[in-house]
């Protein structure tokens, strides 16, 4: 069983699964989001003193860094209790397109460590993937309201119109990034 | 205390996101390069499933675990900002490769540099808050 759960998961196990964590907080009277999470950080950061958005009461989002703070855990105890040792089976021509990028070791690990480690925190290309990025996802989750929890995962299974004009927006934003902004990039 | 349940919770997507490789920077080029169902399978299940259990919580007038009417909250009809949001943070999600719970879970994966892109994503929802005003929704 336990050799069993150390492969990679097929997407029809890993969808429903997310559904049942969406249940779970449901259940518990939340609503699945991460994004909020990140709210909650500026406010416990003091940004209510400074923008009045950020006045709200955070005791009552503590629930949600929790939720955080398992989700880290659980990538803990996957990474070391439940790891196999292949690489990620990744298609030809995603490899060639990396490989052009200088990728050589595509699939070793979950992400190029090459442009993703703290020494390349301040160079051009490690300043874009992960500054400008994350600033990005940061601001554009609470522009749009949501994430691809919020919107994607619990505002399409509420049939919500706006949820799904974001996650057009995601995908948007995604071809630009990957076909636009990378090819200059790298 | 009280809180614990939310840490289960929390540990079992961070299990879910790490084994189905959702959290791989890898898989999200495969998916913007349309060269991968996976991710499509993922996302896709996911909300088939959730529709029907969200049709199942309505119909059956399910009770939370308080007792009272699980009420889902509908999100703002405002469409300007879920297509110029959603834009922005789409392009977030390709260069990192994580939307923002795969932020937490690749930390925990001993991914440590992923504190400065969650600190990135901090800090780019307080700007937000600050122009909030000033952007068109």
């Amino acid at each position: 069983m336990i050799e069993l759960i150390k492969e990679p998961w097929a997407w029809y196990v890993a969808g429903p699964l997310i559904s049942l964590v969406m249940f779970i907080l449901l259940y518990f009277n939340k609503t699945f989001g991460i994004s909020s999470s990140l709210d909650t950080l500026c406010t416990i950061g003091g940004a209510g003193r400074i923008s009045s958005f950020f006045k709200i009461e955070w005791k009552s989002r503590v629930w949600n860094l929790v939720f955080a703070v398992g989700a880290l855990i659980g990538g803990f105890i996957a990474s070391n209790y439940l790891k196999n040792d292949h690489a990620i089976e990744l298609n030809d021509h995603t490899m060639d397109v990396l490989h052009g990028y200088g990728i050589d070791n595509a699939g070793e690990e979950f992400l190029p460590t090459q442009l993703f480690n703290w020494n390349s925190l301040f160079e051009p290309k490690g300043f874009v993937l992960m500054i400008v990025g994350g600033f990005l996802i940061g601001f554009g989750t609470r522009y749009a309201g949501g994430c691809t929890s919020g919107h994607a995962i619990s505002g399409l299974s509420n049939l919500q119109l706006p949820s799904l004009i974001a996650v057009i927006g995601f995908f948007f934003g995604g071809l630009i990034t990957v076909h636009l902004i990378f090819p200059y990039l790298f | 205390m009280k809180n614990i349940k939310f840490l289960f919770a929390g540990i079992l997507f961070g299990i879910v996101l790490t084994k189905s490789e959702v959290i791989s920077w890898y898989r999200i080029q495969e998916m913007f390069l349309f060269d991968n169902f996976h991710m499509y399978g993922v996302i896709g299940s996911a909300i088939t499933v959730g529709i029907i259990i969200t049709q199942l919580i309505k119909r059956t007038k399910l009770k939370s675990i308080e007792g009272t009417e699980i009420v889902i909250k509908p999100k703002d009809k405002q469409f300007i900002k879920s297509i110029l949001g959603g834009t922005i943070f789409g392009m977030g999600w390709a260069m990192t490769g994580a939307c923002p719970g795969p932020l937490y879970i690749l930390v925990g994966n001993g991914f440590t540099v992923f504190v400065v892109v969650l600190l990135g994503a901090v800090m780019g929802t307080f700007v937000y808050g600050l122009l909030r005003n000033r952007l068109p929704h």
